[in-house]
């Protein structure tokens, strides 16, 4: 995982609806990248929706909110939909968790991104980084307030 | 989390608990027919999830605003009860069975403040680490 202190790796991927979305187009806000597994998974499906109840605070402290999963850009729009969420939902499937490697969060043996999160401020540097001690549980939003407090 | 106060929603006499709960989840459902047979406080906070149950927020505005006519347990028990009928005008129908003002029902349950009252405790349960319900908590403090 990558760690605080480092310089968060760009990307460009693209998003729920498509469009390419790049970390340098945040430069000068905070982002928040929440890796997961898989859209539609009961676990994922849990904290997809409990984050989207607590973004408008996360927000309001100048954090923008991006999912990052394998799954493609069509799965996050179905995703989205059906759990009602507005939260930017990138793709990082071709070349394959390309993305969530660089950053450190990737499980080659399940062919997945795992459960990270990574705080990056406004200079591109990675300010906190949390992984789930496993994919199977994930961490509440408690954890991401604290870092925004620190 | 904050300890259990005066204007939480509880039920009994003695040792407390305090359960996170979302109106719309079958499992809260299911574990609350157990907490409350249980001997014991039982102290309800809201933790509604929209993504996980569409109505839920719905539901717990109800709640809400039958509490403020002090029929508060009474609705919880009554949507636990029957999960399949939980559009407005069922809530009417559970309103009007527990003796409701119904104007005020409809007044209070779209109000402010039964929504910032909710918005309370969803809050606190998220700042207790809560990641899904039913979340029990005892009075030590530990889940």
């Amino acid at each position: 995982m990558i760690a605080a202190g480092e310089p968060a790796p760009d990307f460009t991927l693209r998003d729920q609806d498509g469009e390419e979305v790049s970390l340098a187009d945040f430069r000068g806000r905070r982002v928040l990248l929440v890796f997961y597994p898989f859209d539609f998974s009961p676990v994922c499906s849990d904290q997809l929706s409990l984050y989207h109840e607590v973004k408008p605070e996360i927000e309001e402290k100048g954090v923008t909110v991006l999912g990052v999963s394998v799954d493609s850009p069509y799965a996050h729009k179905a995703f989205q939909e059906k759990l009602g969420i507005d939260t930017t939902l990138l793709a990082d499937f071709e070349p394959k968790g390309a993305v969530s490697r660089a950053y450190g969060s990737y499980v080659d043996a399940a062919g997945m991104s795992n459960r990270t999160l990574v705080l990056i401020g406004a200079d591109g540097a990675v300010e906190w980084a949390y992984e789930s001690p496993t994919p199977g549980e994930f961490p509440g939003a408690n954890v991401i307030f604290d870092a925004l407090a620190s | 989390m904050p300890p259990i106060g005066p204007d939480d929603h509880g039920r009994g006499e003695g040792e407390g608990l305090i359960v996170y709960a979302d109106l719309g989840c079958p499992h809260c459902a299911a574990a609350w027919a157990e907490l409350v047979a249980r001997p014991g406080r039982v102290v309800f906070r809201h933790f509604p999830v929209a993504g996980k149950h569409a109505r839920s927020p719905a539901l717990h505005a109800a709640a809400e605003a039958a509490g403020r006519q002090g029929r508060f347990f009474e609705m919880v028990d009554s949507l636990y009860a029957d999960r399949g009928h939980v559009d407005d005008p069922h809530l009417w129908e559970r309103g009007e069975r527990l003796g409701l003002d119904l104007e005020r029902f409809e007044r209070d349950r779209r109000s402010e403040q039964v929504a910032a009252r909710v918005r309370r405790d969803f809050e606190s349960g998220i700042r207790a680490g809560v990641t899904g319900t039913p979340a029990t908590f005892g009075l030590g403090g530990g889940a």
